[in-house]
């Protein structure tokens, strides 16, 4: 394998709506509302578009759910479903499309609407013969914290309170951010007083559910400067999918996501950085829920194994900390519009490599990672984009 | 020689004082407590259970035959122990009938079997009894029934009670019934039911099978049959028939621990009496239901060597109470309670149950032949059945892997409080089998705060779904239960 995508493509133009409980907006407001943003960000008409792609699960149905609500005319679109890492598989895509060669400007657009089910949590994935366990998404990865707690000799309490630093942490983030859906500031008593959702995890341990859209203009590197003077280059687009044997086998230690361990170090390894710590300057990764944050620090090589509490009561990933974590309150405070997040990632690495972040800009940023965590930790698929300047 | 050569039992591990039936209606409470089946169980997977316990030490193809005894079958139509046979791994060229209807059709499935052995038309039958009946709330026979199993292996080889004679009576009475509309069980009066029915059926059963053999009440070392609604009378009618008290396996203990256990009570009670039977001794052992089947059978040498079984004793030592009626209510889904706001699952597929019958029913996995690895995947849309191993890529080269009796280890848990769960919270664990395999599955029958990374669990039966009158059965983990 000899191709990279470093540098060969750019974002020029991005969009994203509010997240929230939209009950008044339906898929087709988060889709137009996006991409307009995007387009107009970028300084193209919707008519500019030679191709798109679409990240969605459960709102999406083929790649008509985005060229009808924008009247898109008569060009290819392709819906991608890829768990929580299909708005990063639609930019992926996008990206790759353009590296070839055959398009000029291409959209990634990632959008879900969740909130009309009338229930807490996402939609139903059960298998076909109801044998699989009666376990929430929140109960698959508190299993995770179990594990983590046990190996890591961390008493409830210990575990426990690292976990409530993360949420404390997104929040403070999300406050300063007018599109998060959550913007309440907590603090670390809250979070561990808070009711019990799949032990070991309470409530805020958990992201919010929320309806939202976000979409990326992307072109050639070439191409990338006519459209703005400070266009965002893709420096690294990896997904890894689980051969799922994490439920199967007995060596999987339920401490860790491999996928996302090699994603990060193909994306590192494409994006030529040796020591992600240091090099990356922020991330947004997938904090479905506090446990996989803590996971993914060590997955993606930011801090040693075991050892990610450390660097939680250190501060390292707070906004002004060295290496700022979820600096637009992540999906904690934007909650997970499945399709849409990986591309929100995206816009808020965006924003602050632009220097457009407002309250929550960080000092002079090079590089961002956005990572997203699919399914469950015993059989996930993990994407990480890296994006810089 | 032809008789008995396995028994098992299988008791529900929660039991409801009958205060509590007091305390929410009012009124009088039976002394005692009495065993209700989990949510996740019923006649069925009772009777997998039992039958599991009799196998213990049985290499499930040696038997040639499966009758399944209930009043209370899941299913109007469609075969029981046609289900069980799978999920008991027995053959596929064998008898399976399920004998329902009757409270005597636990003896009656043992009549049955004796004569398809005797004429040689099987080598062996497995004849399991279970039954979960319900009355109306707030009646006397809501404290009084209760659930249970048994499971009796009839056969020629290493026979433990050999079966020397049989007697049958057949007596019109509506003492109980269901209608095909009926959820709760009708009764006529108690007093007339055991003035003319009981007290007359039983004696004349007992004595004409003692008559047709010759012998007298002296001869017998034990006499084992099931008492009316009035367990007092029991004991009078063993008086009128001439046996001495300690001749008599009293119901009263299974009575005021467990209840009437329908179909299950004559056979629960003659796993009792076999638990402590010596070499030599004659048990003459009935069942009473429109009628009454009596046997007199002679316990011989080969009870010493019967391997260790949780039987009668101990099933009914290992139990755990419950806190309150209401419970109970939902678990037998008799008040309609608030649904969890979580998506509705699907519909049941036929056929993908069909397809995966082998490893669904009798949580059969594969074990790699080349890198010998134990796998099993209950997880994913597309990851069953495993065609390629999951460590080495091996393709189709396995061989069947049964995981239903293995003990496993508690890798990691949760407590879900957020997911469906008629027993809350929706205890989750992610278990590692003892020779290899790893899965994740439903924890039941348990104490959700002693749950911990290390505990041992076996797998146990259990209905996971149902939906448009089909149940799914499937396989649950379970702290060790006894």
């Amino acid at each position: 394998m000899s191709g990279s995508i470093k540098d060969r493509v750019a974002i020029v133009g991005m969009g994203c709506t509010r997240f929230g409980e939209l009950w008044g907006k339906g898929p087709s407001d988060l889709i137009v509302e996006a991409v307009h943003e995007a387009c107009a960000d970028a300084g193209i008409q919707i008519k500019d578009i030679e191709a798109a792609w679409a990240g969605s699960i459960f709102s999406g149905h083929g790649g008509r759910s985005v060229s009808e609500p924008l009247r898109l005319k008569y060009i290819p679109i392709t819906h991608v479903v890829n768990a929580c890492a299909s708005g990063h598989d639609a930019v992926r895509n996008a990206s790759y499309s353009v590296a070839a060669g055959i398009y000029d400007i291409v959209l990634a657009v990632g959008f879900e609407k969740i909130k009309d089910e009338g229930m807490s949590g996402l939609p139903g994935m059960d298998n076909v013969t109801h044998t699989h366990a009666v376990a929430t998404m929140p109960g698959m990865f508190a299993m995770m914290a179990t594990k983590y707690f046990h190996r890591y000799g961390l008493s409830p309490q210990e575990g426990k309170t690292m976990l409530a630093k993360i949420s404390v942490k997104s929040h403070y983030n999300g406050s300063l951010n007018p599109k998060a859906h959550l913007r309440n500031v907590l603090t670390v008593e809250r979070v561990l007083n808070a009711p019990i959702i799949a032990w070991p995890l309470g409530l805020f341990d958990c992201c919010g559910v929320s309806d939202g859209g976000a979409a990326a203009i992307i072109t050639s590197a070439d191409l990338a400067k006519k459209f703005r003077p400070d266009p965002v280059y893709i420096k690294a687009l990896q997904i890894c999918a689980s051969p799922t044997s994490g439920r199967v086998t007995t060596d999987y230690d339920f401490t860790h996501v491999e996928e996302g361990y090699r994603a990060g170090i193909a994306a590192y390894k494409e994006a030529g950085i040796k020591n992600p710590r240091k090099e990356i300057s922020m991330a947004e990764v997938h904090d479905c829920f506090s446990i996989t944050e803590a996971v993914t620090m060590e997955d993606l090589q930011f801090s040693p194994r075991g050892k990610v509490k450390d660097d939680i009561d250190a501060g390292i990933f707070e906004l002004n900390g060295a290496l700022p974590v979820q600096p637009d309150g992540g999906l904690k405070c934007f909650g997970h519009p499945i399709g849409a997040s990986g591309i929100r990632m995206l816009y808020e690495l965006y924003l602050q490599l632009q220097g457009r972040a407002g309250k929550r800009q960080i000092k002079n940023p090079k590089l961002g990672l956005a990572h997203n965590m699919g399914h469950e930790p015993l059989a996930p698929t993990v994407s990480v984009c890296i994006v810089g300047l | 020689m032809i008789g008995i050569t396995s028994y098992g039992a299988y008791i529900p591990w929660h039991r409801i004082d009958r205060q509590q039936f007091a305390k929410a209606w009012g009124g009088f409470a039976i002394p005692g407590e009495r065993a209700i089946a989990s949510y996740d169980e019923d006649s069925l997977t009772m009777a997998v259970e039992a039958a599991l316990d009799c196998l213990r030490d049985i290499d499930p193809p040696a038997v040639d035959g499966l009758l399944f005894a209930t009043t209370t079958s899941p299913y109007k139509e469609k075969l029981c122990s046609a289900t069980m046979a799978l999920a008991l791994h027995l053959r596929r060229d064998i008898q399976t009938a399920d004998i329902t209807g009757s409270l005597r059709s636990g003896t009656t499935a043992i009549g049955f079997a004796l004569d398809a052995i005797k004429a040689k038309r099987t080598n062996s039958m497995l004849v399991t009894a279970s039954d979960t009946r319900m009355a109306a709330p707030s009646g006397i026979n809501e404290q009084a029934l209760g659930d249970s199993a048994a499971a009796l292996l009839l056969g020629k080889k290493n026979v433990i009670a050999e079966i020397l004679d049989s007697y049958s009576i057949s007596d019109e009475l509506a003492a109980t019934w269901r209608s095909e509309t009926d959820t709760f069980i009708r009764a006529w009066e108690d007093r007339m039911v055991m003035d003319e029915s009981y007290s007359k059926v039983m004696p004349e059963a007992i004595s004409g099978l003692m008559k047709k053999s010759g012998i007298g009440p002296k001869d017998i070392a034990k006499v084992v049959f099931d008492p009316p609604g009035d367990v007092r009378r029991h004991g009078r009618v063993a008086a009128e028939l001439g046996f001495e008290p300690a001749q008599l396996l009293d119901p009263a203990g299974i009575f005021m621990n467990l209840g009437l256990l329908g179909s299950a009570m004559s056979l629960i009670m003659l796993v009792s009496a076999l638990e402590q039977a010596e070499p030599g001794e004659k048990i003459l052992f009935a069942g009473y239901g429109n009628g009454a089947d009596a046997f007199l059978l002679q316990v011989t040498d080969a009870i010493k060597k019967l391997g260790e079984h949780r039987g009668f004793a101990r099933n009914m030592e290992s139990k755990c109470m419950m806190t309150n009626y209401n419970d109970y209510l939902r678990w037998r889904e008799i008040v309609p309670v608030d649904q969890a706001r979580r998506p509705e699952r699907g519909h049941i597929s036929v056929a993908a149950n069909w397809r995966q019958r082998k490893d669904i029913l009798g949580l059969w996995g594969i074990k790699c032949r080349r890198c010998k690895t134990p796998q099993y995947d209950n997880g994913g849309i597309t990851t069953t059945p495993i065609r390629v191993c999951a460590v080495c890529g091996a393709v189709d080269d396995f061989d069947d892997y049964d995981f239903s009796r293995r003990k496993a280890t508690v890798f990691s848990y949760t407590q879900d409080q957020l997911a469906p769960a008629a027993d809350p919270p929706s205890s989750v664990v992610l278990i590692d089998f003892e020779d290899g395999g790893r899965m994740l599955f439903d924890l039941t029958d348990r104490n959700p705060d002693e749950v911990k990374v290390g505990m041992k669990v076996e797998m146990t039966f259990r209905k996971v779904y149902f939906d448009r009158g089909i149940t799914n059965y499937y396989w649950k983990a379970r702290p060790i239960r006894c």
